[in-house]
């Protein structure tokens, strides 16, 4: 790999922000002219990007402004904090804040549990049919959800767990997309790291927890952002297995505000923004280990 | 030297693992197993089982029906047009987010200024959960109230009944879904085309290709895996929604939103049904579907994609 030097390889690894040479020549690969990619990108900004700031904005409208027809577009009779106040007062926001909390971080917590150990068993340890194991896990990946919850409604029902915290997280304690996503980050680590480790004594568990565990941090932290996305924002679960407002999350509550008040569009879009802060400050700061997470198996 | 020796050692014996240390590491896979036995394959088993048993009041198995479920759900045109608005709205959805998509990934290609802030701002929509997308949109459409028929009263259009009339209802859960998925596109997209190299777009460029024609001829191919792998990805997302509709439509107007999982949850669960029975049936269609599509994935079409 590192051994024949093109300038082909050079171009293709030099990231191209501080390569003014390369710049200016992809800025002529569209073929386009920057004003025409401007327009465009303006117009498709404008369009993608108005349910954002409305969101935002509408949050903070009185409802003589956001109930005007035509509708406004700024909180021109001035800011109604109030909304966010009448929000965490008429459903119990911050009781599901909680609820969506929990879940979130029991369900990172056990994925990052069960799919490292699996992929660690798949990668490292001598496992006897492990091309089954391996074709079994990730097949629970083609398994829609949809096509196994009314089994799971009615297990979770028999045993009683309905409108409990642990009924929200057990199914998604192990998913096959993180066991897949560990196992193809594991494959790429030095083999010579375990051998010298097993010189040194280390036994199975001590090379996990002090060697490979450290050393694939940044994928860790890509299941981990991954699992809380799909944690905090899971909708049809939540709505079959909670009944009790103070037992639900917080997906399931902004949904509900809507049938509080359907006169209070402000109130609606600040249970919106609240329910959003989490996700939202995920993805302005926590963007590379999205796309790391996200992106897997997309290309070869 | 002695080390090298013992490492050699263990090695050998690793071509065939003895069973006190396959069953050491069987230990590290027991974790996932328990939650995937307990949540997916017997859930599975389960599925199949329902789908074949009459459903007492109380939702509760009460008696082998053999294949009346399936018949029913194929003489009922009820269903039919289940499947035909589920396919509706994969179209709606996976077309329109993927040109969307591509187009702002090649915009973005250019290195002009301020491409990092529009990064940015386009992968904002993915901070959205299908509940925050979902009662926005229905803010924002409320036929009344709503800003998008404001907006579109000042340019002298009449109102539209986005989510009450049965011509646009699918339509406006279809923007939902698109708008949430654009930012997740344009993320696997420009990864793909980050990595075309460029010394095959300048050869391209030698030979005389250019501006539309260099994208289509020459970066289209090269990115195919990636609108491949959204194309199939997408599809089986699409069929797997339902917080929008059940947020926004309910299934409505006049069964107009009413796709396939929304059925099961609709003679399933909606109104205390309980019809676990038949809701199970339709529940195997939609597994079966998805696996066609999955298999379809892996065994034909990926072999005609070009892989640089």
């Amino acid at each position: 790999m590192a051994t024949v030097t093109t300038p082909a390889a050079v171009a293709r690894t030099t990231p191209p922000s501080d390569a003014p040479p390369s710049r200016r020549r992809r800025g002529a690969r569209e073929g386009g002219t920057p004003v025409g990619t401007y327009v465009i990108l303006g117009l498709l900004f404008v369009v993608l990007l108005f349910p954002v700031y409305y969101g935002l904005v509408g949050s903070l409208m009185k409802p003589a402004d956001i109930n005007a027809y035509p509708a406004k577009l700024w909180p021109s009779s001035g800011v109604a904090l109030s909304n966010y106040a009448n929000a965490l007062d008429v459903i119990p926001l911050g009781r599901q804040y909680l609820n969506s909390a929990a879940v979130a971080v029991l369900v990172v917590l056990g994925q990052l549990v069960t799919s490292v150990g699996a992929a660690y068993a798949l990668v490292f340890l001598k496992l006897r049919a492990r091309r089954f194991w391996f074709i079994l896990l990730l097949s629970t990946m083609m398994i829609p959800w949809e096509a196994i919850i009314i089994p799971n409604y009615l297990a979770i029902a028999q045993v009683g767990l309905i409108n409990t915290i642990a009924a929200l997280a057990l199914p998604y304690l192990a998913a096959g997309f993180g066991i897949f996503l560990l196992r193809q980050a594991f494959l790429t680590f030095p083999m010579e790291l375990r051998d010298a480790a097993r010189v040194d004594g280390v036994g199975n568990f001590g090379f996990l927890w002090r060697i490979l565990i450290p050393l694939t941090r940044p994928t860790l932290a890509a299941l981990g952002v991954w699992s809380f996305l799909s944690a905090w924002n899971m909708y049809f679960w939540p709505l079959l297995i909670t009944q009790a407002p103070e037992n639900q999350t917080i997906q399931i509550g902004i949904s509900q505000l809507q049938s509080v008040d359907a006169n209070d569009p402000g109130m609606v879009l600040a249970g919106v923004v609240l329910a959003l802060l989490p996700t939202l400050a995920l993805v302005l700061f926590g963007q590379r280990f999205i796309v790391k997470g996200l992106t897997a198996g997309s290309g070869k | 030297m002695t080390a090298v020796t013992s490492v050699a050692e263990r090695e050998r014996t690793g071509r065939r693992p003895s069973g006190r240390e396959s069953w050491g590491a069987f230990v590290y896979l027991v974790p996932a197993l328990l939650v995937f036995v307990a949540f997916f394959f017997v859930p599975l088993a389960r599925s199949f089982y329902l789908s074949f048993q009459r459903s007492d009041l109380f939702g509760r198995p009460s008696g082998f029906v053999g294949w009346e479920h399936y018949g029913d759900l194929f003489t009922d045109p009820g269903f039919g047009k289940v499947l035909l608005v589920t396919l509706g709205f994969v179209l709606l959805t996976v077309i329109p987010s993927m040109l969307i998509g591509l187009v702002l990934a090649l915009l973005l290609q250019n290195r002009i200024r301020g491409v990092k802030f529009f990064r940015t701002a386009f992968a904002l929509p993915f901070a959205f959960s299908v509940a925050t997308a979902a009662v926005l949109f229905g803010v924002m459409l409320n036929p009344a109230t709503g800003v998008v028929n404001g907006l579109l009263s000042r340019i002298g259009v009449a109102p539209v009944g986005w989510l009450t009339d049965p011509a646009w209802a699918l339509i406006s859960v279809a923007i939902t879904s698109v708008w949430m998925q654009v930012g997740y596109n344009l993320l696997v997209l420009a990864a793909g085309l980050g990595a075309v190299p460029d010394d095959v777009l300048e050869a391209a460029r030698l030979d005389g290709a250019s501006g539309v024609r260099l994208q289509l001829s020459v970066v289209m191919p090269l990115v195919s895996p990636q609108l491949f792998f959204l194309a199939v990805t997408g599809t089986i997302q699409a069929l797997q929604s339902f917080g929008q509709i059940h947020i926004l439509t309910r299934g409505g107007p006049d069964r107009s939103t009413e796709t396939l999982v929304y059925s099961i949850y609709d003679v399933a669960f909606a109104n205390n049904n309980s019809n676990f029975g038949a809701g199970s049936a339709q529940a195997i269609v939609l597994l079966l579907v998805v696996l066609a599509i999955t298999a379809f994935q892996f065994g034909f079409l990926e072999r005609k994609v070009f892989y640089a």
